[in-house]
């Protein structure tokens, strides 16, 4: 396996990240009556709105600080307290998150301090938390777990242990955030699932405009995360870092175990372990013929993948879950790459037995200049990753399946699952699919039967 | 006008939002501001309005100097066509670092630029500041002279920090940057043309959004105009440094390049129309004005363009007629980024029988609204730079059926059980021109008569 030294690029070509306010953002959607607000410029909350809408398909509120020279010269103090009296009093939210930008970072404004020392106008109290996101610092992705670890730092608090696990998984679509919901809870475990933006970002219809969509992990949920029997982090891409799991396991005690994204059989068989350590109960039967159906699935459709080699791309959690899946099926992942900095997460995964035979080339801090050039040299035959590769689909002539975030060119972003048996098979299935469509298209016969 | 319909707006939004009188004398609307803090503008930042204004500039080098989240939000965001190049549909940032915040950037910068112009051979590089450029003080312009005086092509600074003001500043940075290459020669060999066309225009403000330019150059040159630069729809570096040959200057989407235009006719003495090329009477004004421009030496133009518009009108009228048999009667909400596409919207809704009921705008200025309310029906809510909240509860209170916007305001519809057709970046379709008319109606008509409306909550 060679890995392609992490070093700051000295450009970037059609990025193949976003920047740390929009995972904060998204995280602090996942939270019961929150509403984000960022401290910068007017632009971040709008850019950030509209690349989440495109994804969601729903309305996604972000207010802003709407900063102006003065307060760049000045200090934001002024527009952020302003800011939070305007949320306050048109939202009425139960948690303000504030997440910092570029600009409030690098003025050198204390956040923290403001926040401390907010008065907030009679009947307009609400819990308020602060994160701290330049977005010249980390991606997106890191945005989302510095934001959950905030949440939890802020809130959660001791007391007994409850029948209770929390689960911190990464960037999911909301079909597979009510999955592990669902799971936890035909284990007899009451989730903390931080964040769930499963109902806030994928609901019905309203009848008159939802200030504060419903749903969203509450905030006596996270307070109480710190009574739970465990902690189950899904996702490797933090290294080292300080995360809710391990602030949990400081200071509360509470054990914790660091998984990839349950994408595939084995993966799944790992987490559903963990759930049954934890709840001291074994796998619920209907999960154990979900996995009966997905065994039986790979079996039918083995020789379609035979062969197969895919250029894998995402935030590093999605990227190394889909290379660990697609080397369980039989397809090669001959490169694998993610505009994430996080080259710990792609070495821990030399770690790998599973993915020694396929020499695939790990591309970390990536955009899709460089991805394209290395695609080319990888010889796949298909891509696998968010909507941003299918200009590099189009030029190579290749399917992509689409899976993770961003899919702005397809509906239903939020229900493509990948997680558990059942999400694995809807992937295992489009993946499959793919591939025939794209040889049925091709083909000058055409054919009935696959 | 109901008592109460303007209440319980934030105390920072009053003056900003107005319902139309049955007197139908203008009141004044505060605008033009910076937005609310905390009010969830739909509104983008100064970055923004000139990376949009540029971005169709198919043959340059766009390069973002900041972070790469301002690249990546803005990577291939319009729909702005090139016959040719496509270059500006890809995303160049510094993508800065840390590192680079706290060292400085713009080595980064003079590095980035030498290279990207080696391998992808661009007419000419912009390079836009953003916020974090601002703060750390890069000395951009230093570095693009110091690069263009190598690479031979001009390297232009785009002054757009996102917090130096609102979109409209971002507008006039724009501007600034493309006055810098009108009038100047490729070849340091080879003076600027100083030579005045016969019949020549420039549409400025029209960014080929779905090939809306090409519908529009193409009526022109039935009527014998040439269209000399299209600022900047299906631009090339090459015919913008032309733009100061033309005899005239039409502008569309005024919010953006009014400005430009004032400058155009004072350097270069070229005389300006507004124009709209949304709705069939626009569209046909759009023409005449031209016509009228050029009667002293053809004074058989404004011939040629009556007979055109008589022959597209007699084409497209029989193709509305069954759209505005179903859309008779219903009522829209308009919100847009300018306000002069609002006013063109509205006598094209009326077009199809409907009633526009919410107009808005996010950058609006005051001769725009006073229009708008002449404009209007009694009773219409005028808003500036609306939020989800504000335009939610009058589209309701309102009981619009349609709502046009962007991709912002999408959600917003369908949420609400209500109908959406997309005028902003993102269409896919023409709407503009006699073709566009066609088209809008059947986009209004496709959305307005689904029969999935019939389940909507709001309905029940």
């Amino acid at each position: 396996m060679n890995e392609v030294e992490a070093r700051a690029p000295k450009y970037a070509v059609n990025p193949c990240k976003v920047c740390a306010p929009l995972g904060a953002s998204l995280a602090f959607k996942g939270v019961a009556g929150a509403v984000p607000l960022l401290h910068g410029s007017q632009g971040c909350a709008t850019y950030i709105r509209r690349y989440l809408i495109s994804h969601f398909r729903d309305p996604v509120d972000i207010a802003s600080s709407s900063f102006d020279e003065m307060a760049a010269v000045f200090g934001g103090r002024d527009s952020l307290v302003r800011a939070l009296d305007n949320v306050a009093t048109t939202y009425a939210p139960t948690l303000i998150g504030v997440a910092t930008t570029c600009l409030s970072e690098t003025i050198g404004d204390n956040v923290k301090d403001i926040l401390l020392h907010y008065q907030p106008e009679a009947g307009r109290e609400c819990a308020r938390v602060h994160v701290g996101t330049p977005s010249y610092a980390g991606t997106h992705l890191d945005g989302y777990y510095d934001t959950v670890l905030a949440l939890v730092e802020a809130l959660a608090g001791g007391g007994t242990t409850r029948e209770m696990v929390n689960l911190f998984p990464g960037i999911v679509c909301p079909e597979d955030l009510r999955w592990l919901r669902r799971t936890a809870l035909a284990f007899g475990l009451e989730p903390c699932l931080l964040p769930d933006y499963s109902d806030t970002l994928d609901g019905g219809q309203w009848t008159e405009y939802c200030r504060l969509p419903p749903g969203g992990t509450s905030l006596a949920e996270i307070r109480a995360s710190g009574r739970a029997k465990g902690s189950v982090e899904l996702g490797w891409s933090q290294g080292a870092r300080e995360t809710a799991g391990r602030y949990l396991n400081r200071d509360f005690g509470i054990p914790c175990e660091t998984l990839g994204l349950p994408i595939g059989v084995e993966a799944t068989d790992l987490f559903l372990a963990a759930l049954a350590r934890i709840s001291g109960r074994p796998v619920p039967a209907e999960l154990e013929a979900e996995r009966a159906r997905l065994l039986d699935a790979y079996a039918d459709a083995h020789k379609v993948l035979a062969g197969q080699r895919a250029v894998v791309f995402g935030d590093e959690d999605t990227a190394i879950a889909l290379a660990l899946f697609l080397a369980e099926i039989g397809v090669a992942p001959v490169l694998v790459a993610s505009g994430g900095t996080g080259a710990l997460a792609l070495s821990a995964v030399a770690a790998y037995p599973a993915l020694e035979k396929f020499a695939a080339t790990f591309l970390p801090d990536t955009d899709f200049g460089r991805l394209g050039e290395a695609a080319k040299q990888a010889g796949p035959t298909l891509l696998v990753g968010h909507s941003k590769g299918s200009k590099l689909a189009r030029e190579l002539d290749l399917p992509l399946v689409r899976l993770g975030f961003p899919v702005h060119d397809r509906f239903g972003a939020a229900r493509l699952s990948s997680l558990g048996y059942a999400g694995s098979h809807r992937l295992f299935d489009d993946v499959v699919n793919s591939i025939l469509a794209h040889r049925q298209a091709k083909s000058d016969v055409g054919y009935f039967y696959f | 006008m109901s008592d109460n319909t303007l209440d319980n707006l934030l105390e920072d939004r009053k003056g900003q939002v107005l319902e139309t009188t049955l007197d139908g004398a203008p009141a004044a609307i505060r605008c033009e501001t910076r937005s609310a803090a905390g009010s969830v503008s739909q509104r983008a930042c100064v970055f923004c309005g000139s990376r949009v204004v540029l971005y169709p500039i198919a043959d340059a080098l766009h390069l973002v100097h900041g972070p790469a989240g301002c690249a990546a939000y803005t990577w291939d965001i319009r729909g702005a066509l090139s016959s040719g190049p496509v270059l500006h549909r890809n995303s160049f940032t510094t993508d800065l670092r840390e590192t680079d915040v706290i060292y400085g950037g713009a080595a980064k910068l003079e590095r980035a630029l030498r290279e990207l112009i080696a391998v992808h051979g661009p007419k000419a590089a912009f390079v836009y500041s953003t916020c974090i450029v601002g703060l750390i003080g890069d000395d951009v312009d230093a570095v693009c002279r110091r690069v263009q005086d190598d690479c031979g092509i001009p390297v232009i600074p785009v002054d757009s920090e996102g917090f130096k003001g609102t979109k409209k500043d971002g507008y006039k940075a724009a501007c600034a940057a493309i006055g810098k290459l009108i009038g100047t020669s490729g070849d340091p060999a080879v003076p600027p043309a100083p030579a005045r066309s016969v019949s020549g225009i420039n549409i400025l403000g029209e960014f080929n959004l779905a090939g809306e330019a090409w519908l529009i150059r193409d009526c022109y040159k039935r009527m014998g105009v040439e269209v000399v630069a299209t600022l900047t729809g299906d631009a090339r570096v090459d015919t913008v440094r032309r733009a100061h040959t033309a005899r005239f200057n039409v502008v569309q989407c005024s919010g953006s390049m009014l400005g430009l235009a004032a400058v155009m006719e004072e350097k270069y003495g070229q005389p300006y129309r507004r124009v709209s090329y949304f709705g069939l009477e626009d569209m046909a004004q759009a023409l005449y004005d031209v016509a009228d421009l050029f009667a002293g030496e053809d004074p058989d133009m404004p011939a040629r363009a009556a007979a055109l518009v008589a022959e597209e009108m007699a084409r497209v009228m029989p193709l509305l007629e069954p759209f505005r048999r179903d859309l008779e009667g219903a009522r829209a909400a308009i919100y847009v980024g300018g306000a002069f596409k609002a006013h063109s919207l509205i006598k094209a809704l009326r077009h199809l029988g409907m009633r526009t009921v919410v107009v808005g705008s996010q950058t609006g200025n005051k001769e725009d609204y006073e229009r708008l309310q002449q404009l209007c029906d009694p009773s219409t809510i005028i808003l500036d730079d609306s939020n989800p909240v504000e335009l939610s509860r009058f589209v309701l209170e309102k009981q619009a059926d349609l709502l046009i916007g962007g991709v912002k305001e999408r959600p917003i519809a369908y949420k609400l059980g209500l109908a959406f057709c997309d005028h902003n970046h993102e269409r896919k379709i023409p709407l503009a021109g006699f073709e566009g008319m066609v088209n809008f109606a059947r986009e209004v008509h496709g959305s307005v008569t689904s029969p999935v409306w019939k389940f909507a909550r709001r309905r029940s």
